[in-house]
């Protein structure tokens, strides 16, 4: 059996490309260049670096395991970079990693792993795979802090046939310590944390060099419409934020709605952030889509825990019902649904609730 | 079994340059440039291999040679040297240049150069119409390669001086010859160029080591500056060794030309019939036009070169697809853009490349291992 390792240069992906050695796996470890420089060449700053790939090729040479570098340049700016610009003008704030793990990550590499001859791929994941009787379903992670299911939260059946996480069997802490154990030069590393694709760690300097819409001032309006301030440009807010408003008014307020098209940010009150529900497109299920009715968990943040929600849907708009009034979730980002631990699936947030659908 | 087509990417080192290595490293390792007996006889073995170089390459003054630390810094010397040393202001160089003389000429638009690139034909020779119209704009330097490390296709240097002359007497023409070495006579007589640049590792010498044959009276600003070796045009504690050693793989290569252009021409012509008879939707690049015999560029229509470059890598067979950068991706190559290749069919192309130490039946067995490899995509 041949496995193929997609190592990013990080610590999980190098201990998991040894766990597959350890399994009896032949393995060929691989590096996405996804995005470049002016000239072409790897990116020095942000995360998947030159840097990161010279680790990755490090750590191959230790494990005695052939290493390429594969271009994805193209697929990756066509179905990530341009996007999530674009995205954001209209209102949305799209999550880059998730576009990257739906359309480059787990299609156009799950379809080289075969034109490869590999039977498996295999990455770094902090998440888990589990067979029962033919199904499979995609759990959270051991590492509960670490969890990173909501990321691939579009992994379908076939999919996740082909695909192996190792490391969603350990705590960062064994990770490290297996690393350290190997001497891996990567036991150490700190964990990334930027959008691969932002050299400077700051998506709002990637938003602004790219759209000077968004860097732009702009109108502060309240919940009524009104103008009650300015702002510097509407790259630098976020739906909830509260500091940094340049308004005075008695009682906090935050930010309830941004439209960089319009260049306005909208503020209110607590009260006025809350929604008691929201609608989601592009849905995608592990398995079998939820009953209509059923209560499921959702999460509409990364780093945010599973709510309840009672779950409807009307042709390919799905409906959810928050069992408590919730922050209002940013459109563009993810909800994803979960049974307990385990994945159901999830789908691309596109309004509140009742309110009209956003255009996507 | 592993099987080596990657000569176009370095070759292995003759015996004859490893011997001459040795030797030197061990008994001529003092600073040739020393006001004592073991500098001098450091010194001594240098220019005796200059003289030597200079023989080869027909020239009448050895020190009309110019020792580098590579073939791609001879390149720049040639270009960025030269031109700074004109008066002139542009610089005219082919498309399908490798990036060595591409970038060096690149470089020169921070010093307010402007770059005139000649385009090519489909067939892979550079345009002859443009070469005249390229002169017209009097460049300081014209640089065409001698033959393409890519694709192979040689380019008709003696026949591009001679338009460039023909419009100015005053252009230095410059060739890269650096890959075609082993089967072509490249000295300034034959291809009647001002700057010949050749590299040591591709002819079978050590990595790390090039020469520049400049014709007499050329002048060049010099781009590594330091202690004024080499007559001021490149400082830096010679390389002897690497030197000597080169200069004996020159001389193997030089005297094995005709038998290498049979060998490496056999292997190569066995090896794309039996592709082509087996796989018969590959296309030869260039086929019909006048080729380096050791390489062979295939593209196999729907397979990707980035795929199927690792299935031959895990099947044991070294072989090559556009230019590595940095990181090690394989990018899409200027040289086939520059044919016309979309970019689709660019990134089906495979360079396979025999050298020197081929095996006589390497053609045919190697095609075998790349049919196999074919099957199984």
């Amino acid at each position: 059996m041949r496995a193929l390792v997609a190592m990013s240069g990080g610590v999980d992906s190098s201990v998991a490309a040894a766990l597959m050695l350890d399994q009896g796996y032949d393995v060929i470890g691989v590096t996405l260049k996804q995005w470049e420089g002016p000239d072409g060449s790897m990116p020095t700053a942000g995360c998947c670096t030159l840097s990161d790939a010279e680790d990755a090729r490090r750590v191959a040479a230790q494990l005695d395991i052939p290493y390429y570098v594969l271009d994805y340049v193209d697929e990756f700016t066509k179905a990530v970079v341009e996007p999530f610009a674009a995205g954001y003008l209209n209102g949305l704030t799209p999550n880059p990693c998730i576009e990257c793990n739906r359309r480059v990550r787990f299609s156009a590499l799950l379809e080289r792993t075969e034109a490869l001859g590999c039977d498996v791929l295999v990455t770094g994941h902090h998440a888990r795979i589990e067979e029962h009787d033919g199904t499979h379903r995609l759990r959270r992670a051991v590492d509960g802090a670490k969890d990173q299911s909501y990321v691939l939260h579009m992994l379908n059946q076939a999919a996740l046939a082909k695909i192996r996480l190792p490391i969603g069997e350990m705590t960062k802490t064994a990770v490290r310590a297996y690393a350290s154990d190997m001497g891996l030069r990567t036991a150490e590393k700190p964990d990334s944390q930027d959008i691969c694709f932002v050299a400077s760690g700051d998506y709002r300097d990637f938003l602004a060099e790219r759209l000077p819409e968004v860097a732009a001032p702009g109108a502060v309006l309240d919940m009524d419409g009104a103008v009650v301030g300015e702002h510097p440009g509407t790259a630098g807010f976020t739906i909830g934020q509260r500091k940094g408003l340049g308004v005075a008014i008695g009682s906090p307020r935050f930010v309830v709605d941004i439209e960089p098209a319009a260049r306005t940010i909208t503020i209110g009150t607590y009260e006025d952030l809350l929604v008691d529900g929201c609608a989601v497109t592009e849905m995608s299920f592990t398995d079998q889509p939820p009953s209509m009715g059923e209560s499921v968990g959702v999460k509409v943040r990364y780093r945010s825990e599973p709510f309840d929600a009672i779950v409807t849907a009307v042709g390919d708009r799905w409906e959810f019902s928050f069992d408590e009034p919730q922050i209002r979730p940013a459109p563009g980002q993810s909800l994803v649904m979960y049974d307990g631990e385990y994945v159901l699936g999830g789908g691309v947030i596109v309004g509140d609730r009742r309110s009209v659908p956003m255009v996507l | 079994m592993t099987m080596y087509l990657d000569h176009a990417a370095t070759t292995t080192m003759r015996p004859e340059a490893w011997e001459a290595f040795e030797a030197a490293a061990h008994s001529l390792d003092r600073n040739a440039s020393g006001q004592h007996a073991e500098a001098r006889k450091a010194k001594n073995a240098l220019e005796e291999a200059r003289e030597r170089a200079a023989t080869l390459l027909g020239m009448e003054r050895p020190h009309d040679i110019v020792f580098t630390g590579s073939g791609t810094e001879a390149d720049n010397l040639a270009i960025i040297g030269a031109s700074l040393a004109s008066g002139r202001r542009s610089v005219a160089v082919s498309a399908i240049e490798h990036d060595a003389v591409l970038n060096a000429a690149r470089s020169l638009e921070r010093f307010d150069f402007s770059v005139d690139l000649v385009p090519a034909l489909r067939s892979g020779v550079v345009d002859l119409d443009a070469i005249g119209a390229a002169a017209a704009s009097k460049p300081a330097v014209l640089s065409v390669m001698t033959g393409n490390n890519e694709v192979g296709v040689i380019q008709p240097i003696a026949r591009i001086v001679e338009i460039v002359r023909r419009v100015d007497r005053e252009i230095l023409v410059h060739t890269d010859a650096i890959q075609a070495f082993n089967s072509e006579d490249v000295s300034l007589e034959e291809t009647g160029a001002d700057l010949v640049s050749l590299s040591s590792h591709k002819f079978g010498g050590p990595k790390g080591v090039g020469l520049l044959a400049v014709r007499k009276g050329v002048r060049l600003e010099p781009i590594i500056h330091g202690g004024g070796q080499e007559a001021g045009r490149r400082a830096g504690t010679y390389n002897v060794a690497g030197i000597v050693a080169m200069v004996a793989a020159m001389e193997t290569a030089a005297a094995d030309r005709a038998s290498f252009k049979n060998r490496t021409g056999a292997e190569r012509d066995v090896f794309e019939s039996a592709v082509l008879a087996g796989h018969p939707g590959a296309k030869v690049t260039a086929r019909t036009t006048e080729r380096l015999p050791h390489i062979s560029h295939i593209r196999f229509p729907g397979i990707l070169a980035e795929t199927f470059l690792i299935r031959l890598d895990q099947a044991g067979i070294a072989a090559a697809a556009g230019s590595a950068c940095q990181s090690g991706a394989v990018e899409p190559s200027h040289v086939l853009t520059a044919m016309g290749f979309s970019d689709i069919a660019a990134g089906e192309c495979v360079r396979f490349s025999f050298g020197w130490d081929t095996p006589q039946g390497a053609g045919w067995r190697a095609a075998r291992s790349v049919l196999d490899v074919l099957g199984a995509l």
